[in-house]
């Protein structure tokens, strides 16, 4: 074969052979409505909820838990509706993980109260003694970092304005601080004294496992 | 030995790295692998299972397998090619920044900077470090093809060429990503396309290091190693091309039924099964090579190594594609098989292969003989051994814990909440951490017999 004497026709051929599956199913695609539906139910996460998305990513949460539901009856049974694609449209990187060493987080928004995750991310072998995940209660002793929460939620195209990112904040804040919230008590077990007037990183994580399907489950009774 | 002065600092270099990084990775496994049955041992944020398994993927893919694959390339391309590498410098600078790279990836890693998409976790600084690294290797890579003294390009050398375009294109597209600050950036793709992006990189960085490289390896040090050619250079022709068509087409076979569009799921389905051909084409390039020869088994101890890898790679190569089929993912996906599954393919086909290339490169370019055969022969066994127990527990595990989350009741309600299959896997998981400790040891006698190997040679010999 003559071409195996020409090493750069050789590379320049073997890019050619590489592209072709890739433009067909990969550059291709990317342009298709198909992997980009939208919906009106669908809205962006508030500042806070990303920063609590942050937190997911750093800590790898997504190493043992996925999101997205398959369309198996066991599976619905055991986790609710399965995962659509236009949920995932704010989803900038995508976080549907490869292996359920815990249970998938697609649906886990509203199931339990507030309360229910302090106490398990404070010690989860403390609520499910044979639980092998770690605990994550120096979560909570971590004063949550917004210096960059603006520039964030601009990055990602979410079209709030600076104020608006402020007042999500500080709305938050207000909430898990100002005395009526219902898990208060949980929330004050595994945060510090000098730091239950702030919002904390698992105040953050916990705003954003809240999130997770709930803008689905408010479009399912309305069809 | 032969007129012309081969650069082998860069190959040595590169091959003590790559057994370093092996160390530190499976050291990092081993960790994990506790932690999979007593999380007590999350001792620290940089400690914990989230943080750990990203070092333990980046630490052996990027820093023992990619080491190993530059030390061996530099010297394939080299002995091919009849000339020294024409950047020599470059190399050198090339192995430096390897290291520092792979040094702040482990830290920024355990940091917990992680983009979390899998195999590319690293935060962007660094994605160009690797851009830059690569482009420090291609440029070694086409400088000694351009110049070379031998007319055709044997079979490796294809291999390493198409490795180096694919990954090149592979890496770049898949981290195309918007920075926020120096440690934080947002992919630029979203949701569905960014799921379809990730695993055509992911699967096919799988592709193009754990497989083509390796056959590249295959392909040189089998016929060196046993003094018998390739036994069919068609069918080595015919493999290589169809590997490097089909592979591209695959990614989606991570994403059954997830939210992808259903058409890029099913491609992908159909060209996994195509897959299998070109795979077991050099395979089956392998055994045919010892027709007649089979004696070698006994008498040459780096054909162990070489018959065993190629024979994990050939179930890989049909188990990979068996899994991936809609209906068996719905089964299997998710669970401990499919670690298994990968496991088998790094310990078993890529450990084996880079073992036997070792050992045979590294007392050729010290101008020496191995340290000891019989420790070598020790090490086979333990890998093998280790490998073998590994994979089985974690294939069990995953049918198992497959069929606890699909079993019913009769009124049909789930028989088994979450915690039942996790607690069920436990004494896998100690089953599990056993094996690696065995292959661990069998991993320690490599590295020591290597280092022995290098030790004896007289300071005055070396280039």
């Amino acid at each position: 074969m003559g071409i195996t004497s020409k090493p750069v026709v050789f590379a320049v051929l073997s890019a050619v052979v590489i592209l072709i599956g890739t433009t067909a199913t990969v550059f291709i695609p990317l342009f298709m409505p198909s992997t980009q539906p939208v919906s009106a139910y669908i809205k962006p996460y508030t500042a806070v909820e990303q920063e609590g998305r942050d937190i997911y990513m750093r800590e790898g949460c997504n190493n043992c838990h996925t999101q997205t539901v398959r369309p198996l009856r066991t599976e619905v049974l055991r986790y609710g509706e399965y995962s659509k694609p236009e949920e995932f449209a704010y989803d900038r990187p995508f976080l549907w993980g490869s292996r359920r060493t815990g249970p998938d987080l697609n649906r886990v928004g509203g199931k339990y109260p507030d309360s229910w995750h302090y106490t398990h991310l404070m010690s989860p072998q403390g609520m499910f003694e044979k639980s092998n995940m770690p605990p994550y209660a120096w979560l909570a002793k971590n004063k949550l970092d917004t210096g960059y929460s603006y520039k964030k939620t601009l990055t990602l195209g979410y079209g709030y304005s600076e104020s608006e990112v402020k007042q999500q904040i500080s709305q938050y804040q207000a909430t898990v601080t100002d005395g009526n919230y219902p898990s208060q008590e949980s929330r004050d077990k595994v945060t510090p004294p000098e730091l239950r007037k702030e919002l904390t990183e698992m105040d953050a994580l916990i705003a954003y496992l809240q999130k997770l399907g709930r803008d689905v489950k408010q479009m399912e009774p309305r069809k | 030995m032969s007129e012309t002065v081969y650069n082998y600092k860069i190959v040595r270099g590169f091959a003590f790295s790559a057994l370093f990084w092996l160390v530190i990775g499976l050291v990092v496994g081993l960790w994990m692998a506790f932690e999979m049955f007593y999380p007590a041992l999350n001792l620290t944020p940089w400690l914990s299972f989230g943080r750990l398994r990203v070092v333990h993927t980046n630490g052996l893919g990027l820093g023992f397998a990619l080491a190993a694959i530059f030390s061996t390339s530099y010297y394939i391309l080299q002995r091919l090619n009849r000339i020294a590498i024409p950047f020599p410098r470059l190399a050198q600078a090339h192995l430096y920044l390897f290291n520092t790279a792979i040094a702040l990836a482990a830290l920024s890693l355990f940091a917990g900077m992680n983009t979390t998409k899998e195999y590319a976790e690293l935060e962007w600084p660094l994605d160009i470090g690797v851009v830059i690294l690569w482009v420090m290797f291609a440029i070694n890579v086409f400088g000694t093809l351009i110049k070379r003294k031998e007319k055709q390009m044997y079979i490796s050398l294809w291999y390493i060429i198409s490795m180096t375009v694919a990954i090149a294109i592979l890496y770049i597209v898949n981290n195309l990503e918007i920075p926020v600050n120096l440690f934080k950036s947002y992919s630029i793709y979203a949701g569905a396309n960014d799921a379809n992006v990730e695993w055509w990189y992911g699967h096919n960085i799988v592709g193009f290091i754990f497989t083509v490289p390796i056959l590249a390896m295959f392909y040189y040090f089998l016929p060196k190693a046993t003094g018998l050619p390739i036994y069919s250079h068609r069918l080595s022709i015919v493999s290589f091309w169809a590997l490097n068509f089909a592979y591209l087409w695959t990614g989606a076979h991570h994403l059954m039924l997830t939210p992808l569009p259903e058409w890029i799921q099913t491609v992908a389905m159909a060209f996994s099964i195509f897959l299998i051909a070109p795979s077991w084409g050099s395979v089956v390039n392998g055994y045919y090579t010892l027709q007649g020869n089979w004696d070698q088994m006994r008498s040459n101890y780096l054909v162990k190594f070489f018959i065993a890898g190629i024979t994990f790679y050939g179930l890989q190569t049909i188990q990979g594609p068996l899994q991936g089929l809609r209906t068996l993912s719905a089964f299997f996906h998710y669970t401990d098989w499919v670690v298994g599954h990968v496991h088998m393919g790094t310990m078993g086909w890529v450990t084996m292969i880079v073992a036997a290339s070792f050992y045979y490169m590294i007392p050729h370019i010290t101008n020496t003989e191995i340290y000891s055969i019989k420790l070598a022969n020790i090490q086979f066994w333990l890998t093998l051994f280790g490998q073998v127990i590994w994979t089985t527990a974690m294939w069990i595990a995953g049918i198992q814990q497959g069929a606890m989350w699909k079993a019913t009741n009769p009124d049909g309600s789930l028989m088994y909440n979450f915690l039942d299959t996790v607690a069920s896997l436990y004494p896998f998981y100690k089953l599990r951490f056993a094996a690696g400790l065995i292959f661990f040891i069998g991993i320690l006698i490599f590295v020591w017999n290597l280092v022995m190997t290098v030790r004896k040679q007289p300071r005055a010999a070396e280039a």
